[in-house]
């Protein structure tokens, strides 16, 4: 094995490299740069800058512990468009919040190259390492409102659950390393075979699948994300709701399709169990919410469950399904939370009474969001949901299907509310807005993704 | 594409999808200007429409005016459209009925002008696109399409239960198409990845899934038909829905549920629409009897017209189900006549409600004496509904009875009772409005002015047509529906015999 360091291994690593040195060179500027905002618009910058340099990054490094390739690319622009959408909704969110301390916009970049070393990791110890950088810099931007109550009982929870599911991770892992010796993906896949079946690898297995499913906030591991969600500022709720759980979607399908292919028939029934469970824990208890955070927290869980079905389904159709779902996940769940964050009060539902009539641009940008969060035509969440639904009705799953469209058709339910209280209720006082340009792109980006996604899927479909 | 290769089928979706947005950039305060640009489209789209009636080849089964155009090529979905005898007459129901949506509610609605008329134009759009697509998925994107504008129309200008009646709509609707939309995927891998409508006509699908993908879509259509006993969601709907909402409702959204037996259930599922053929005859008749029963016991005049859709719908799907000529010509009459008399009903009963702010049949009495003209257009449209000779119900309701006793007599002696009730509750609920001593609510009000004359009055004369000379309506559906009855009607299918011998084997 060649032990010895060449700059040629770094090449694969383009991206991650210019975001680990803004996100360090962020943290220096911070103590001399009075505009807080301009950070921000350095961390766009380095994310356009990733973004440019993902095309240039092909290949494996370090001995195949990291690789760039179509896959992770994918789930990297993801990252990244989370990444920018997150400084737009933030920029003008911050200072009206007091909450603008200057490691803000760095955490999110090592939150953001965290994730994409989850993406590209084909070594259990890189997989380990990136999710601890993103799950630990999330922990302190859940809780960078230091005075808020919330906000610091978000983060401490989240920081407590966190660690706990990265203990239960490297459980898992040392479990798997036990019986095959190796942390390399493709090599636990060859020696799990040689051996034959073993309870302590499934063991292994059933424990990773368990730190995967608390990332993506799927049941029966979803406990924190409603009070986490309610609790942290509602950008960096933004940013977990699609972020994480995009990375934890990553981790989940590399390893489990690279190292586990022997155990398919075991984690194909775990995963169908807790997609159900999720569909159905997170549509029903989002009927009874009043609060759009938690409500939002329920609905990215019963998503969470709908994209599992493309695990299940076990074909890279699947995972692409998944990826495509992702994409536009993250655009009208950003949206969303963009509009609550435009709202100088939006927590609760009843905040959005009336504003058809005080802000009807607005109201119109959440109604869109709402009705693609359904999966309504001519959105993208329906394309989304479709294309997801049509590879597991090909793969034999139609009953699965069935049990999603209808917990789909629920999920109207709470959607519906949202477009109710803003179109068809009235309030005396008008609800009070904090329009900024930043935000206003951002809806304006989200919005318009959504149409071009759901008139014409080919842009995400491709061919 | 007409012969001369405009893309008139297009241009008629198109049309009121772009007068949407126009309406929608259109300044909020220029009221004036916002409901003529909305009119204005609606007659365009009217006249685009027209050449359809005028073009239309009479002769031949097959689709006419056909566009296609490559769309997702990664699922192989084209944009195609196109009509036969079995659509054609329903975009041009739509065409007609969206301009007088918009002449009806030119004084009766003043809140977010705007936004109702670009949600009447949305639906106007997606309604002529359900008829008219020839694509699977097409056609679930227009007819999913069309309840975003519809819930906002019910839910921000209906009447006093509004918010209920929108979500119960919603719901009811979505969780129907749903279990359409897996019965669709499912499709699309048997046809061999296609969403090709026509593909999927001239395909043979095995037996058993037949039965189980006729329930998916069942699940769709009956809801928007609606048949009992899912059909609760409509008189909630069609009452707190503003006028322009409860004519289209009425007058076409309903009609795309029994549409979607004729084009899918019906040619797609042959096999099984013939063995449960009698249990929709049954939920047919239970919808005629029951809904006609109700009615007796309203006290709200657009409840009780709305009940009525469900029992005069339940004739439809009767006709439709006795699967023969008779019986699906008539229930294609019927839709149309349904369209235009509930859609005038719906109509006069806004046009009413304008001036009294009341819908309680106890609040009226004596109309026929304060306000005549309008007492003879709901006379004439009460006939109608009845099913008087000379009127368009005659005409379908007979060609379905006759169906019906074809297929099956002790159908056809219930239906006929159905009748019975009919008149009995349009005739007590005319003599209790219109005649009888002038309610106090009623003096001093006006007489119809000419805007709602002409708002009406076309829908009067199609009446009377269609009474006495239905040949041109009848005719241009006589060769799609000859190909339809010919494709149910099949015996056994020579695949399924072999499918049977291997199975047996």
């Amino acid at each position: 094995m060649n032990t010895g360091f060449s700059l040629h291994d770094l090449a694969p690593l383009l991206p991650e490299l210019i975001l680990a040195a803004a996100a360090s060179v962020l943290l220096v500027l911070e103590l001399v740069l009075g505009k807080k905002a301009v950070l921000g618009l350095i961390g766009i910058a380095a994310s356009a800058a990733a973004f440019a340099g993902l095309s240039m990054s092909g290949g494996a490094a370090f001995n195949g512990m990291f690789v760039s390739d179509p896959y992770s690319s994918q789930f990297k622009v993801i990252f990244l468009i989370t990444a920018v959408l997150t400084i737009l909704i933030s920029l003008a969110y911050l200072p009206r919040k007091k909450a603008e301390q200057g490691e803000y916009y760095s955490l999110v970049l090592f939150a953001t190259l965290g994730m994409m070393l989850m993406a590209s990791a084909r070594d259990l110890i890189v997989m380990y390492l990136g999710l601890e950088l993103m799950a630990l810099s999330t922990y302190i931007l859940a809780g960078i409102m230091r005075h808020d109550r919330k906000s610091n009982e978000a983060a401490l929870k989240y920081f407590l659950l966190g660690a706990f599911s990265s203990a239960v991770l490297l459980f898992g892992i040392s479990l798997t390393y036990g019986t095959t010796t190796t942390t390399d993906l493709a090599t636990i896949a060859a020696r799990a075979s040689a051996s034959g079946p073993n309870p302590v690898a499934l063991l292994g297995m059933g424990l990773m699948a368990t730190a995967f499913c608390f990332k993506i906030a799927a049941a029966p591991f979803h406990m924190w994300a409603p009070d986490v969600y309610e609790g942290a500022p509602t950008s960096i709720t933004a940013f977990m709701s699609v972020g994480p759980k995009a990375a934890g979607f990553a981790v989940l399908g590399r390893v489990f399709f690279i190292a586990f292919p022997g155990l398919q028939a075991e984690w194909t029934a775990i995963l169908t169990v807790i997609a159900i469970l999720s569909m159905a824990v997170g549509n029903i208890l989002a009927l009874v919410q009043t609060n759009i955070k938690r409500m939002l927290a329920y609905s990215s869980i019963a998503h969470a469950g709908y994209m599992l079905i493309g695990v299940i389904v076990g074909t890279n159709e699947g995972l692409s399904a998944i990826l495509t779902y992702l994409l536009i996940y993250a655009f009208m769940n950003m949206g969303a939370f963009a509009v609550v964050i435009l709202l100088e009060k939006g927590d609760t539902l009843q905040d959005y009474e009336g504003l058809a009539k005080s802000n009807p641009l607005a109201a119109a940008a959440m109604l869109v969001f709402m009705f693609s969060l359904t999966g309504i035509p001519p959105t993208a969440g329906f394309i989304g949901k479709f294309n997801l639904f049509l590879i597991a009705v090909n793969a034999g799953y139609a009953w699965l299907v069935v049990v999603a469209v209808i917990f789909s058709a629920i999920s109207a339910y709470y959607y519906l509310r949202v477009v109710r209280n803003m179109y068809m209720k009235d309030r005396t006082e008008a609800a009070r807005t904090h329009p900024a340009f930043s935000l206003g792109l951002a809806l304006g980006i989200a919005v318009a993704m959504i149409f071009v996604i759901g008139i014409m899927p080919s842009v995400v479909l491709g061919r | 594409m007409d012969h001369s290769g405009f893309p008139l089928l297009s241009s008629i979706i198109g049309l009121p999808i772009a007068g949407a947005v126009v309406v929608l950039l259109l300044s909020r305060a220029r009221a004036a200007l916002i409901r003529w640009t909305a009119l204005g489209f609606t007659i365009a789209a009217f006249l685009l429409s027209l050449p359809l009636y005028t073009g239309f080849v009479k002769t031949t089964p097959r689709m006419q005016f056909t566009e296609t155009y490559s769309w997702v090529p990664a699922w192989n979905i084209n944009y195609a459209v196109g009509v036969d005898g079995i659509s054609v007459l329903f975009v041009l129901l739509s065409t007609i009925l969206a301009v007088l949506c918009v002449t009806v509610s030119w004084t009766s609605i003043t809140e977010k002008i705007k936004e109702f008329y670009a949600a009447v134009l949305l639906i106007e759009g997606a309604m002529i696109g359900v008829f008219c697509s020839l694509d699977m998925f097409l056609f679930y994107i227009f007819w999913e399409a069309m309840l975003i504008p519809m819930f906002i129309l019910i839910g921000v200008w209906g009447g006093q239960n509004r918010v209920y009646a929108a979500i119960k709509f919603f719901l009811y609707t979505l969780v129907g198409s749903v279990l359409m939309l897996v019965g669709i995927m499912v499709l699309y891998f048997q046809t061999g990845k296609s969403f090709d409508i026509m593909k999927m006509m001239a395909a043979n699908y095995p037996v058993d899934l037949q039965f189980i993908l006729f329930w998916a879509f069942f699940a769709a259509f009956a809801v928007k038909v609606p048949m009992w006993p899912v059909h609760t969601w409509l008189p909630d709907a069609h009452t707190e829905a503003p006028t322009a909402g409860s004519v289209i409702l009425a007058g076409i959204l309903i009609k795309m549920g029994a549409y979607g037996f004729l084009r899918f259930s019906l040619p797609l599922f042959p096999d099984a629409a013939r063995a449960l053929a009698p249990v929709m005859m049954i939920l047919s008749v239970i919808a005629i009897i029951y809904g006609g029963i109700i009615c007796l016991g309203q006290t709200d005049i657009k409840r009780l017209i709305a009940y009525s859709s469900v029992s005069h719908m339940g004739f439809v799907t009767l006709g439709i189900f006795a699967l023969n000529m008779q019986g699906i010509q008539g229930g294609i009459i019927q839709m149309v006549n349904h369209g235009i008399v509930t859609g005038a009903l719906f109509l006069c009963i806004g046009i009413i409600y304008e001036r009294t702010h009341t819908r309680k049949i106890s609040d009226y009495g004596g109309v026929a004496t304060a306000l005549p003209i309008y007492a003879s257009f709901f006379m004439v449209l009460t006939f109608a509904s009845i099913g008087l000779p000379g009127t368009n119900g005659f005409v379908g309701e007979f060609l379905i009875l006759l169906g019906g006793f074809t297929a099956s007599k002790i159908m056809g002696v219930f239906a006929a009772s159905g009748v019975i009730i009919g008149a009995g509750y349009m005739l007590w609920l005319y003599q209790r409005v219109f005649f009888q001593e002038v309610s106090q609510k009623l003096h001093g009000l006006r007489d119809l002015d000419m805007r709602e004359v002409l708002t009406v009055a076309p829908l009067i004369v199609l009446v009377f047509w269609i009474g006495f000379y239905p040949v041109p309506v009848m005719s241009i559906t006589d060769a799609s529906v000859q190909q339809l009855i010919e494709r149910v009607n099949k015996p056994v299918q020579p695949r399924l015999a072999q499918h049977q011998a291997e199975v047996s084997k």
